[in-house]
């Protein structure tokens, strides 16, 4: 199952940041988990939220570039190596990851979000090991 | 010293006789030669016989790049091709190029022309000139390097590139004249600077011309190379470098009006602007063969004084360009349309993305830049994806113009609307 990323693009100026988070409070849309992609001059947002169809038709009304994008989330257990095993399993199945982060969990597992080469294959690949999925219900409503 | 003390000081009397007698001529040639300079004339009523002197002037329609465009490419020629000897086209411009035709006589006036512009600069037979201009369509070298030869100098053909080698062989040859454009010049000062030769070179003057500059970066370059620097004006349509150039009183560019008959008009109504007053700069070459041009309209706004100069000649002179009256941008010696600039993005995309335009000078050396606003249909979660469409984006544009350009990416909406449409082109280059 994937689950729902917004991505925005956001320049390098003072405040671009702060005026997301913003849009978002204002529209009681709380953030589960931030990642930030940076070059010299712009910025990608990555954003896990309790709504993401409703932020990314805010933003948009703010007349920000804002997008979904399907991602995985995987729970990790935390043990010496665990990332490395889920890793190999998709290097198996031949898909390279384009960009990955954590994902904050009040519990004491932890979650990675993901973003592959081939999103199907990594799907089916993670769904066939012993790796647990994140369920849209359940990412969306954590640290609620 | 003055190359041309007959022509270069005539009275003001003597000078209108001799333009009246040669626009009457230059007036016969084009009626009679050239087909779409005879249906202008027809459509406005007129005849050769309707122009009796340089006053009548004013009755003639005028000539636009346009009029080059639509005769592509030998249209305006007024002589068989056999009497051409030489062929230029404008820079740097794709779908655009207007293309001159020289016979042997244009072109000697031509080096007549430069030669002035040399002397003007003080240069002479025992000088030995470098001419790092571009050698090729552009008029640049070549047009310098006739004048020059033309002056007696001992002539250096550099062409551009490279750098190291025009400053070796300033130092070995002991080269006391330059001519390059503004920019170059600048370039090749500062590596002077870095390899600590100052004290080894025997620069005296340079002329330089083929992009806009400011008297301030004429001063400082002065100052830097402790040499005397001279804006040097031309444009391919009228002739290349050599239209006009300023003495050593820098008090506006002399102009050869015994060749060029300028006019300033208003470029809105087209009616002449007293002396003094900016306006765009129209030429009627008076002398030329080739490719007569005929209130050519330079689209470079300037304006005028008929006053005698203290250097003793008493050819008019324009000030220091004002810009421009089209929306021409001249880039690192380069014109660049922004139309072309929009024909390029259009190309990566199918659909215009909404952009501008940024020039700047920064170290002297112009930049560009071009803003892109992130459309959804082009955005993407990935970096990667971005800096391709980056690269796209550079590549197209530097395919349709030959510079390069910095592409920004910026957020929708960010670039400057006025009155609900986009600004363009900024321009940051402070020319005064």
């Amino acid at each position: 199952m994937f689950i729902k990323q917004l991505t925005v693009f956001i320049e390098n100026r003072a405040g671009r940041l702060e005026q997301v988070t913003q849009i978002l409070k204002d529209n009681n849309i709380n953030i589960v988990s931030v990642s930030l992609a940076d070059t010299s001059d712009y910025g990608l947002l990555r954003l896990i939220l309790s709504d993401p169809d409703k932020a990314v038709t805010v933003l948009k009304e703010a007349g920000l570039s804002a997008m979904t994008t399907n991602v995985i989330a995987v729970k990790l257990t935390q043990h010496v190596g665990k990332l490395g095993e889920l890793l190999a399993i998709l290097s198996g199945a031949g898909v390279n990851v384009e960009y990955m982060y954590g994902l904050t969990s009040g519990d004491e597992n932890a979650s990675i979000v993901l973003k592959t080469s081939d999103q199907n294959k990594a799907l089916d690949a993670i769904t066939a090991s012993t790796f647990e999925l994140l369920t849209t219900e359940e990412t969306y409503s954590m640290n609620d | 010293m003055i190359w041309n003390e007959a022509r270069e000081c005539m009275s003001r009397d003597e000078m209108n006789n001799l333009q009246s007698a040669r626009l009457r001529k230059a007036v016969n040639r084009v009626y009679h030669n050239v087909e779409p300079y005879r249906k202008k004339m027809q459509e406005a009523g007129l005849e050769p016989g309707d122009i009796n002197g340089i006053e009548d002037i004013e009755k003639l329609p005028f000539t636009t790049k346009d009029d080059l465009r639509d005769n592509y490419p030998f249209g305006l020629f007024a002589v068989p091709l056999s009497e051409i000897v030489r062929i230029h086209a404008s820079s740097g411009t794709t779908g655009k190029a207007t293309v001159v035709g020289y016979t042997r006589k244009d072109i000697d006036v031509w080096a007549e022309c430069v030669a002035r512009c040399c002397a003007m600069a003080g240069l002479g037979r025992n000088d030995i000139i470098q001419v790092a201009y571009g050698y090729g369509l552009f008029t640049g070298g070549l047009g310098g390097h006739y004048g020059a030869e033309h002056l007696g100098a001992t002539v250096v053909p550099m062409s551009t590139g490279n750098t190291q080698k025009l400053i070796d062989m300033m130092i070995d040859f002991g080269a006391t004249g330059l001519m390059c454009t503004p920019s170059y010049l600048m370039h090749i000062a500062e590596v002077i600077e870095e390899r600590g030769l100052k004290d080894k070179i025997k620069l005296k003057a340079t002329l330089n011309g083929a992009e806009p500059w400011t008297e301030n970066m004429r001063k400082q370059i002065e100052e830097r190379l402790g040499i005397e620097a001279h804006d040097i004006y031309g444009l391919s349509e009228i002739m290349g470098p050599g239209v006009a150039t300023d003495c050593h009183f820098h008090r506006g560019l002399h102009i050869f009006e015994d060749h060029f008959y300028p006019e300033i008009v208003d470029p809105k109504t087209l009616k002449p602007v007293p002396d003094g007053e900016t306006g765009e700069l129209v030429i009627t070459t008076l002398t030329k063969e080739g490719i007569p041009m005929i209130r050519y309209r330079t689209k470079d706004l300037t304006s005028i004084t008929h006053e005698k100069c203290e250097c003793g000649r008493t050819t008019a002179r324009i000030s220091r360009f004002k810009g421009r009256s089209d929306d021409m941008l001249i880039i690192r010696g380069v014109n660049v349309f922004p139309s072309q600039v929009e024909a390029a993005l259009l190309t990566v995309d199918g659909i215009t993305p909404n952009y501008q335009i940024i020039v700047d000078r920064v170290n002297h050396q112009d930049t560009l830049a071009i803003l892109v606003e992130v459309e959804e249909r082009f955005f993407s979660d990935e970096i990667k994806e971005l800096e391709n469409l980056q690269k796209k984006i550079e590549h197209a544009v530097h395919q349709a113009i030959g510079l390069h350009a910095k592409i920004k990416l910026v957020e929708p909406k960010t670039i400057e609307r006025s009155m609900g449409k986009a600004v363009r082109v900024i321009d940051k280059r402070k020319l005064d």
